[in-house]
């Protein structure tokens, strides 16, 4: 059985997706999917447990040898982003039955729930193979859900934000299909370590030129690089609360991880930033998406917009500390991973309870919830502190990273710029604690409520396991530490 | 040299035009179009890659001692059937938009959410 963890993983939620169908209450089928979350959520845990106390963990799928057979290789790396998939997913959800009776149709619940553990399916797939092919099919995978769960969204913006989606997701799976083609066909291999091995004879030809380019475009399409980001403010801001929580927390995260193991395992750090100057373009992109998004993010009136372009700006941080391209730099970026799933999930959930208690997120009718919601905003204050990188909150420590990561390497004005960048976060917060604490409630609204319990557990737990990582950060920083050493081949 | 790659040439002309339909066109379904003729340049490139000179179709026969490469023409079934999904997927989203909308215009559609936008911001 223990044997057998790295395939349940991906197993056990792809199985109980049409399971869903054969429940079909909402109730029940809330209950089965937190079930089989809250599993997977264990199971990543041992699976951490045992790559750091163990090493690698290697999964024959059939017990066919790895060149010929698929293998699913989980180290480090894999874990923690098991990890921080399953747990926002399995929290997240715990909120769900609230949110969607409230924003979704009675009939569509079920539909919900399977489409849900699809798209986490597809996740824990492309993180746990170590075949580049299942990576394309796993990817397909959750992106398909993941276009129809922004579709269930009940504005009809939602549909056309899904379907933008959808053209561009398409386009960005398609491109890394086509760098996966080119790179079997020079090596006649699909296997991540077998390819890292027989690149290295031909990375000099024109073939693996065009299929790393590929790769990287199809990639930051997926993670919403800067100028590439077009699909995903308004996938964000109208799909339903629950999906916009898990989605913001994990999708990209998923596709940075690819981003990693494409240029650190298979094509090798020395290929990867010397053939392209991979490190400045991804350091003035990661800043212009920083400084763009964040200011976009100023003059929004609809607070999931706001929190959506914060995100562009977060993935910018990520992409600069992956670009520095020394261990420090790379552990700051893991650690921005695990920190921003757990800010960025806090956040949307509470929106999603303003969402439930007034039926909207314009920051017009923020006015006057710091009294009425006390709690809910009070966790949007938190959360948007530690997203500022305020200390004693998680976003300062990979702040912090990132930061000496930049010193270390002496580029001062990507210090100063980061810092410069953060500033603007605090503009975008500011707004919204302004309207809600120091505006009178809106005139001609009934007194609102604060949120049911059912969201207030799931958001005060990440809410605190903010405040808590920023203060304890041994398990998150021996973590990220051991899966930047290990892409670096350090063996610590 | 260059002739003898011909199918390579095919396939970077209908990935271009797939690509240029995607970005060109307003029509929602023409999108679409233009993105499946995208995708299946690629299943195009997969093809020709697994062929083998002379080889026949990978499946056992008497008398034939070169076969092509059986794994990309799995690999692009899986990809097929991927596109078929991406592309009833889209196409479902294309008859909510049209009920919702009452258009399939890219333009039209966002005349109307710039419409919508303005009233809930006021």
């Amino acid at each position: 059985m223990l044997a057998h963890l790295p395939i349940l993983q991906v197993i056990v939620p792809l199985m109980a997706a049409p399971l869903c169908w054969f429940l079909n209450r909402s109730k029940l089928v809330w209950l089965f999917a937190l079930f089989v979350c809250a599993f997977t959520c264990l199971n990543s845990m041992f699976l951490l447990q045992q790559v750091m106390s163990s090493g690698t963990i290697i999964y024959q799928l059939g017990g066919w040898d790895a060149p010929w057979g698929i293998e699913y290789r989980i180290d480090e790396l894999n874990a923690l982003l098991l990890l921080i998939i399953s747990s926002v997913g399995t929290v997240v959800l715990f909120a769900a039955h609230t949110s969607i009776q409230k924003e979704l149709p009675e009939d569509r619940h079920t539909l919900f729930y399977s489409l849900y553990l699809l798209s986490i399916t597809g996740m824990f797939g492309i993180v746990s193979t170590g075949d580049v092919f299942n990576v394309f099919v796993f990817l397909e995978i959750s992106s398909l859900s993941a276009y129809a769960l922004i579709a269930l969204g009940k504005d009809r913006r939602a549909l056309w934000a899904a379907y933008q989606y959808l053209i561009m997701g398409t386009i960005g799976a398609t491109f890394i299909l086509i760098g996966i083609g080119l790179l079997y066909q020079m090596t006649g291999t699909l296997n991540m370590a077998d390819l890292a091995t027989r690149l290295a004879e031909v990375n000099q030809t024109r073939t693996v030129f065009a299929a790393f380019a590929f790769l990287i475009v199809g990639v930051c399409l997926k993670l919403a690089l800067f100028p590439l980001h077009l699909w995903l403010p308004n996938a964000y801001a109208y799909a339903p609360s629950i999906v916009t929580a898990f989605l913001a927390a994990t999708a990209t995260k998923v596709a940075v991880y690819l981003l990693i193991r494409f240029t650190y395992t298979v094509f090798g750090i020395e290929f990867s930033f010397t053939t392209l100057p991979l490190q400045n373009i991804f350091i003035i992109l990661g800043l212009v998406g920083v400084f763009a998004a964040s200011t976009a993010a100023i003059y929004k009136t609809n607070v999931k917009h706001i929190f959506a372009y914060s995100s562009i700006a977060q993935v910018g941080y990520m992409i600069i500390g992956y670009a520095i391209n020394t261990t420090t730099g790379l552990m700051a970026t893991l650690l921005h991973l695990f920190n921003h799933a757990l800010m960025k999930s806090a956040l949307f959930l509470a929106l999603g309870a303003v969402m439930y208690r007034i039926g909207s997120v314009q920051l017009s009718q923020f006015q006057g919830l710091g009294r009425q919601m006390p709690l809910t905003m009070a966790a949007i204050v938190v959360a948007g502190l530690s997203l500022i990188g305020v200390p004693l909150t998680v976003g300062f420590v990979s702040k912090w990273y990132l930061l000496v990561a930049a010193i270390e390497e002496g580029m001062w004005p990507v210090a100063v710029l980061v810092l410069l960048g953060s500033l603007l976060a605090v503009l975008y917060i500011w707004r919204i604690v302004e309207i809600a604490y120091f505006k009178p409630p809106l005139p001609g609204r009934e007194a609102v409520q604060e949120a049911p319990w059912t969201f207030l557990a799931p958001i005060w737990a990440l809410v605190l396991a903010n405040i808590y990582f920023g203060i304890d950060t041994r398990l998150s920083v021996q973590v990220a530490q051991a899966a930047s050493q290990s892409l670096f081949g350090i063996n610590p | 040299m260059v002739l003898g790659l011909y199918n390579y040439w095919i396939v970077v002309l209908l990935m271009m035009i797939g690509f240029y339909i995607v970005i060109a066109h307003g029509n929602l379904i023409k999108k679409l179009v233009g993105l499946t003729i995208f995708q299946t340049s690629v299943f195009i490139f997969y093809i020709s890659m697994g062929n083998v000179d002379s080889g026949s179709a990978p499946i056992l026969a008497e008398g034939v001692a070169r076969y092509s490469n059986p794994l990309p023409h799995v690999l692009i079934l899986t990809a097929i059937v991927v596109g078929i999904a991406t592309t009833a997927l889209g196409l479902a989203l294309v008859v909510r938009i049209k009920e919702s909308y009452g258009s399939i215009e890219e333009d039209e559609i966002q005349i109307q959410d710039q419409l919508t936008e303005d009233k809930t911001s006021c």
